[in-house]
C-alpha cells in the first residue's frame, strides 16, 4: 500500500524548540513521547516491545504507518534490537528505540558498547521494577546501571519533559563535538500511562535530517570501511597497543560527555532546575520524585518553612559544579529516591565530599511500585513538632 | 487551595475508572487540574479496581497512586465486606476529618476497631443507595458510579454539574477515548439498550442529578 507522506516542514531546532508557538494538549507520557518522534525526522526505529513496557513503541509503529517515520521494524529481542539500531547509526540515518525494566536489562551488553562506537541514537527508557520479587510497576534502578555505560543520560520529570527532552536529545547527540547515545529516561507508568499537560509546536514542523558528514566518526559509506573496531584491527588482541586504544576511546566518551553540557545548558535550559535558592534545608531529586518534592515545598511553605529543591534533569554528564554552587547555603539535605540503591545519593555525596558540611539524609527510598507519598517527603523533613530536621 | 486525593474502590465491571475519567476530565474542563492513575490487576468481573484521582483549583504536581487519601468512595460493599481491595482496611491512609461515601442501601455495621479508628479519624461516613438512583434514574445499575460522581460532586463542590456534563457528552459522544475491550463491549451494549447515544448521556445525566440532590439535601459535606 502506497503510504501518502505527510508534509512537514524543516526548522531549525531552535525555531522548534523555542520559537514555534505551543498548543497545550493533555496526554500521557507515551503520546508525549511519539508526538515528539513524528517532529524529530527520524529514519528508522526498532524496538522489541517487551511487556511491562507501554504504548511508546506501538505509537512510533503508528507513526510508521502514517510516514512520519521512513522505516520501523520489531527485532527479535532486545539483544538484537540495540544491536541493529546500532548498525543503522553507523550508516548516518536518524535512529530511536525504547526499552524500560527487564527489557533493558537484557540489552545492557549492547547498550554499554554504544558510545565507544560514537553511535548518536536516542534511547527512551520507562523505568520499571528489574529485580525480585516480580513486579510491573516503576521503579528506576535500572538507571543505576546506565550511569556507567558512557551514555548521557536525561532523567525527565513529567510528560512535557519527555516531549523536550526527547526532541533536545537528537539534536545533542547528533552534534559532532558529542557523537554520542542519549538515552532520555522517565518513571514508567506514573508518566507514560498517566496524563499531564504538554505544550507542543505544530506538528507541521520538523527538525532537520541527521547531518552525519559533519559528526566525529565518519558512517559507513563507499571510503570508509564498515564500523571503527574492524578497521582498528589492533584492538582485537590483548597487547600494549589494546589497551592504549581502550583507554583512548574511553578517555573519548569521557571528553565527548564534557562537551555536551553547553549544549545541555542551550537546549534543556541547564543540568539543573533551583526551587527556592539559597534554602538551608534542601531536597535533591530527579525524574518523578521532583513532581512529589514540588508539593511537598508547597506544602512547607503553607507551614511556614522555605525548603530548597533542586531538579536534577542531566545524570550524565552529571552537574558537579552546578551542584556545588546549588548547595553553598545548605545544612541538610534529602534526595527522594524511587529505587533501592540510592544512586542519586551517592552520586550527591561525590560530589560534595570536600565541599559542603550539609549532612546528606540516606533517603527517603520507595521501591517497587509504590509512589513516593508527601507525606513521607515530609517526614523527612520535619520531626513530629513541625520544625525542620 | 481547595485539593483533595480521591481514592475510589470497587468491583470490575463497576465502571469506576471510568468514573474516575469523568471526575477528571469535568475538572479539567471547569479550568482546575486533576491527575488520575487507575489501578487494577487483570481485568475481569468482580475483580478488585481501584482509581485515584487529585483534583484541586490551583496546580498539581504529585503523581503516582493516593496513599493518604482525603476522600474514600467505595462503589461496591463487598470492598468491605469481602476484602475485595488492594488497600485493606478500606479506609488505610485516611487523612483526618475526612470523607467516605459508600454505595449501599443500608448502613454497613463496621467492627468494634473499625468504629474507633474511624472515630478517632473524626471521618464522616456517607451511605447512598446509589445502585437504586440508578435503576430508578436509568433504568440499569450499569448507572451506578454515575450516582457515585453526581454525590461527591455535591459533597465536595466540584466540579459543578455542568461540567460533569461535558465529561459525560465527551466519554460517550467524544472522539479519540482508547477503552479496553471490555469497556468497550460494554458500551456498545449500553448503546444497543439505549438505543441513541444522546439518550445514553441524557439517562447518566439523571442519575447524577438524582445522587447530587440526594446528597445536597441530607446536607453531605466535606467541611
Amino acid at each position: 500500500m502506497e503510504i501518502v507522506k505527510p508534509q512537514q516542514t524543516v526548522v531549525t531546532p531552535e525555531h522548534l524548540l523555542f520559537e514555534a508557538p505551543r498548543k497545550r494538549a493533555y496526554i500521557t507520557g507515551s503520546e508525549a513521547a511519539s508526538e515528539a518522534i513524528k517532529r524529530a525526522n527520524v529514519d528508522i526505529a526498532i524496538a522489541y516491545p517487551i511487556t511491562p513496557q507501554s504504548e511508546t513503541m506501538q505509537r512510533v509503529g503508528d507513526l510508521f504507518g502514517q510516514g512520519y517515520v521512513r522505516d520501523y521494524y520489531r527485532a527479535e529481542d532486545e539483544v538484537g534490537a540495540f544491536s541493529a539500531i546500532s548498525g543503522a547509526s553507523r550508516t548516518g540515518v536518524r535512529c530511536m528505540t525504547a526499552s524500560s525494566g527487564p527489557g533493558l536489562m537484557r540489552g545492557l551488553e549492547v547498550i554499554a558498547s554504544w558510545p565507544g562506537h560514537r553511535v548518536p541514537v536516542v534511547f527512551l527508557i520507562m523505568c520499571r521494577v528489574i529485580n525480585a520479587p516480580l513486579s510491573i510497576q516503576p521503579d528506576n534502578l535500572e538507571l543505576d546501571y546506565m550511569l556507567s555505560t558512557g551514555n548521557i543520560v536525561f532523567h525527565a520529570e513529567n510528560q512535557q519533559d519527555f516531549f523536550d527532552y526527547t526532541l533536545a536529545g537528537f539534536v545533542i547527540s547528533e552534534k559532532c563535538e558529542v557523537t554520542l547515545p542519549v538515552a532520555v529516561a522517565v518513571d514508567g507508568f506514573f508518566v507514560t500511562h498517566a496524563r499531564g499537560w504538554v505544550e507542543m509546536p505544530s506538528s507541521d514542523l520538523k527538525l532537520p535530517p541527521r547531518d552525519c558528514y559533519r559528526e566525529a566518526v565518519p558512517m559507513i559509506d563507499n571510503e570508509n570501511p564498515p564500523i571503527r573496531i574492524a578497521r582498528d584491527a589492533p584492538i582485537q588482541k590483548s597487547n600494549f597497543i589494546s589497551y592504549q586504544m581502550h583507554a583512548s576511546w574511553q578517555q573519548e566518551i569521557h571528553a565527548a560527555q564534557e562537551r555536551s553540557r553547553r549544549w545541555i545548558y542551550k537546549y534543556l535550559g541547564g543540568l539543573i532546575e533551583v526551587v527556592n535558592p539559597g534554602a538551608e534545608t534542601v531536597i535533591v531529586a530527579s525524574g518523578s520524585a521532583v513532581s512529589q518534592s514540588r508539593e511537598a515545598v508547597r506544602q512547607a511553605e503553607e507551614m511556614g518553612h522555605r525548603i530548597g529543591l533542586i531538579k536534577v534533569k542531566s545524570l550524565r554528564p552529571f552537574p558537579v559544579e552546578e551542584l556545588r554552587e546549588a548547595c553553598k547555603s545548605a545544612k541538610r539535605i534529602i534526595v527522594p529516591e524511587f529505587n533501592c540503591a540510592g544512586w542519586l545519593n551517592r552520586e550527591l555525596r561525590a560530589t560534595l565530599y570536600n565541599h559542603s558540611d550539609a549532612e546528606i539524609a540516606p533517603g527517603p527510598r520507595v521501591f517497587g511500585g509504590i509512589t513516593m507519598p508527601t507525606e513521607l517527603i515530609l517526614q523527612w523533613l520535619f520531626d513530629k513538632t513541625g520544625n525542620c530536621r | 487551595m481547595k485539593r483533595f486525593n480521591i481514592r475510589m474502590a470497587g468491583v470490575g465491571g463497576q465502571g469506576v475508572v471510568t468514573a474516575s475519567h469523568v471526575l477528571s476530565n469535568g475538572v479539567i474542563l471547569s479550568g482546575s487540574e486533576s491527575t488520575i492513575v487507575p489501578f487494577f490487576g487483570s481485568e475481569k468481573r468482580m475483580a478488585p479496581v481501584e482509581s485515584y484521582v487529585r483534583i484541586a483549583d490551583g496546580k498539581l504536581y504529585e503523581i503516582g497512586e493516593i496513599i493518604y487519601p482525603n476522600v474514600i468512595v467505595i462503589f461496591h460493599a463487598q470492598v468491605i465486606t469481602h476484602g475485595k481491595s488492594y488497600t485493606m482496611p478500606f479506609y488505610s491512609g485516611l487523612k483526618d476529618n475526612s470523607v467516605i461515601l459508600i454505595n449501599a442501601a443500608k448502613p454497613i455495621i463496621f467492627g468494634a476497631d473499625e468504629q474507633r479508628e474511624l472515630k478517632e479519624k473524626n471521618a464522616k461516613v456517607y451511605f447512598l443507595p446509589a445502585t437504586q438512583i440508578a435503576l430508578e434514574s436509568a433504568g440499569t445499575e450499569v448507572a451506578t458510579n454515575m450516582a457515585m460522581l453526581g454525590a461527591l460532586s455535591s459533597i465536595l463542590g466540584m466540579p459543578g454539574l455542568d461540567s460533569l456534563e461535558l465529561a459525560v457528552k465527551e466519554r460517550f459522544l467524544g472522539k479519540g477515548l482508547v477503552a479496553s475491550g471490555g469497556t468497550a463491549s460494554l458500551d456498545k451494549a449500553m448503546e444497543k439498550k439505549f438505543g441513541q447515544k444522546s439518550e445514553l448521556v441524557g439517562k447518566n445525566m439523571a442519575v447524577i442529578k438524582a445522587a447530587y440532590d440526594y446528597a445536597t439535601n441530607l446536607q453531605w459535606s466535606f467541611l
